[in-house]
């Protein structure tokens, strides 16, 4: 029995497309320990939301899980037939998606689509008890339990969010992973919703993983981190060290272009260019063509990616660590 | 003391609402109630607030997209050296008005018209306005691509909004914009539809034509951090009235009005070590006091420019 909930090793996805296979997932291997939070964080078409579907198993038609293995409390996930998968998804794993809010069926009360999830989970539950579980998962989130007889048109956008989070808590789920739950939200909104979702986590001790482009956010929820870049990750450690010693060029550069309203005004530091395409052949560091300070190795891209430790737990590509 | 290049005094836009489809029953929303402020020539202005506190009405009323309830909107008219209400403009002064105050909007994948080519996108204005001869307004949409960082514009040119990102379509929102010459720009939420990394080099380029074409921005936004990297002086809204206005550093460093502090608060840090203090206010408590002395007409200064509504020098503080 290992402490971790989730391992992820060399994972590998590739979506089919006309115009060759994008390699959407590169090498990316992580564990998760009971209890604790992951933060994955990277730009838009980085592969972090291509990393949460392969986790639940809900990739599009046209990807292909080439190599790699997901574990969940020591039980393989790849392979796994459909039939399965239901009894992992939702009370194995749970997963708040992008814009879930708006995922609501609109004809439907949204007490009645809690239900049914929960009864598909524990089909022996009467409605009463169910009810029950609501209210408190409501209270949790801090939702009235009235909220239950209203349709998803008469709640306002933070309303829904916080139900989607009661709804992926329903079956008590291991392992939470909330892609981007605020995206959507304004700052004060964001603020509740990130306040709930700690609180929730303290309670229930849950695992969770929060994907985000903001840094911000990941400094504020995490205690481990992932940075990615171009389907790889490229430095992951304890959130406080990587913030505090990051060794990656990427890494910096996203905590140098992000502003705070805390703290002396500093010139902020934009990223320039776009990231490669990820079809045909990818060699050595993708990231630097942007790369503000390349060495000979990271232009000449000679040096395949390797992730090497720096200090405890806190590793990072070998090619910036070379640099620096 | 800078010249003022927009004054704006009490300020009202109200909506009716019908009670139901059978029902007579009306209800008045006063979305923007009652708010005054200044831009001088070439300072940025922040509108921050929720969503739903009435930004975007004060924009589009007064750059005169939707006519306002009450107030006056005062703008520079160069001809005469002088504040002229927008009010009375007719005929070829309002044309003018219209070519000096242009805005971007909050989502560069629905404001450009997808069916239309890049070239044709920046033209529009220019055509709209009879400016120059054809070769003229060609040769200045390249220019506007080159100032704007599209290079080489050629590239550009015949290009579809699909084909290119999000940095590259607002950047193309930006250069239609500024193909005017315009002296004032409303900004709603310019990047908050873009990727961190991105967003940095919308918000420098937006910086650096300011300086460099004296532009003055109305920049609206929910994020205090993003206003704080943009703006000169920074005002928050609250239900439709401003707060609170002060010179950024000084609203960030000092806020008096307990929503301008919960908004502070509320921004996530991106520092592991800090330790984020929320500051929780109860909303009904000051929509109570707001209610209470909201008829108020001005604001107090509390020094170093700094104002506050006047309901809370009574309520709060």
């Amino acid at each position: 029995m290992s402490e971790n909930i989730l391992s992820v090793k060399n994972l590998n996805m590739h979506y089919e497309t006309i115009s060759g296979n994008v390699a959407a997932v590169r090498n990316v291997s992580f564990d998760i320990k009971k209890g604790e939070s992951f933060g994955l964080v990277g730009e838009s078409g980085c592969g972090k939301t291509s990393v949460a579907m392969s986790l639940v198993q809900l990739q599009a038609d046209n990807a292909v899980i080439s190599e790699g293995s997901i574990k969940l409390d020591d039980k393989e996930l790849i392979g796994l037939s459909e039939s399965e998968l239901r009894t992992v998804r939702w009370d194995g794993i749970s997963i708040v998606f992008q814009g879930a809010m708006n995922a609501w069926n609109p004809v439907i009360k949204i007490g009645e689509q809690i239900r049914e999830a929960i009864r598909e989970h524990y089909p022996e539950n009467t409605k009463a008890q169910n009810i029950e579980k609501i209210t408190e998962l409501f209270s949790m989130v801090g939702l009235d339990k009235n909220i239950m007889e209203r349709f998803p048109h008469e709640l306002s956008g933070g309303m829904k969010q916080r139900a989607v989070i009661a709804l992926a808590l329903s079956c008590d789920p291991k392992l939470v992973i909330a892609d981007e739950p605020t995206t959507a939200l304004d700052v004060v909104i964001q603020d509740q919703i990130l306040n709930e979702i700690k609180k929730v986590q303290d309670l229930l001790g849950l695992s969770l993983i929060y994907i985000s482009h903001d840094i911000a956010v990941i400094a504020e929820m995490t205690t481990n981190m992932a940075v990615m870049y171009a389907g790889s990750i490229v430095e992951l450690g304890p959130t406080k060290e990587v913030f505090k010693n990051p060794k990656h060029a990427y890494t910096r550069l996203l905590l140098e272009s992000t502003p705070s309203v805390v703290g002396s005004k500093k010139k902020l530091r934009s990223l320039d260019g776009e990231p490669p395409s990820l079809i045909g052949d990818i060699k050595g560091c993708t990231f630097s063509p942007r790369c503000p300070e390349p060495s000979d190795d990271c232009k000449n891209q000679t040096l395949e990616m390797e992730l090497i430790e720096i200090s405890d737990g806190h590793y990072a590509d070998i090619c910036c660590v070379n640099c620096k | 003391m800078k010249k003022n290049l927009i004054e704006v005094k009490n300020l009202e836009k109200y909506f009716e609402v019908s009670g139901g489809l059978f029902s007579r029953k009306k209800s008045i929303v006063k979305a923007v109630d009652n708010i005054s402020f200044n831009i001088p020539f070439g300072e940025s202005l922040g509108l921050v607030g929720q969503s739903g506190c009435g930004k975007t009405t004060t924009a589009r009323a007064l750059s005169l997209l939707d006519p306002k309830t009450k107030g006056e909107v005062r703008f520079y008219n160069n001809k005469t050296d002088s504040m002229e209400s927008i009010d009375n403009l007719e005929g070829d002064e309002l044309k003018e008005f219209r070519r000096s105050i242009q805005m971007i909007f909050q989502d560069p994948y629905e404001s450009l018209n997808p069916r239309w080519t890049i070239k044709d996108i920046i033209l529009e204005p220019l055509n709209i306005h009879n400016i120059g001869n054809l070769d003229d307004r060609e040769e200045a949409v390249i220019e506007i691509l080159k100032t704007v960082g599209l290079t080489p514009p050629e590239n550009y040119l015949p290009r579809y909004p699909h084909e290119l990102s999000g940095g590259q379509r607002q950047r193309v929102s930006i250069a239609r914009t500024l193909i005017m010459k315009p002296k004032f720009v409303v900004c709603d939420e310019p990047t908050s539809m873009l990727d961190v990394s991105i967003r940095i080099s919308i918000m420098d380029l937006m910086l650096k034509l300011a300086e460099d074409l004296e532009v003055s921005y109305l920049y609206i936004t929910h994020d205090l951090a993003v206003a704080r990297y943009m703006c000169n002086r920074i005002a928050v809204m609250f239900n439709g009235k401003i707060v609170e206005l002060a010179e950024t550093e000084e609203l960030l460093s000092n806020p008096i009005h307990p929503y301008t502090k919960r908004l502070i608060s509320s921004i996530p840090v991106p520092d592991p070590s800090y330790e984020r203090i929320v500051y929780d206010i109860n909303y009904d408590e000051l929509d109570e006091i707001i209610a209470k002395h909201g008829t108020e007409e001005s604001m107090v200064d509390v020094g170093n420019q700094h104002f506050i509504a006047t309901h809370d020098v009574k309520g709060i503080i």
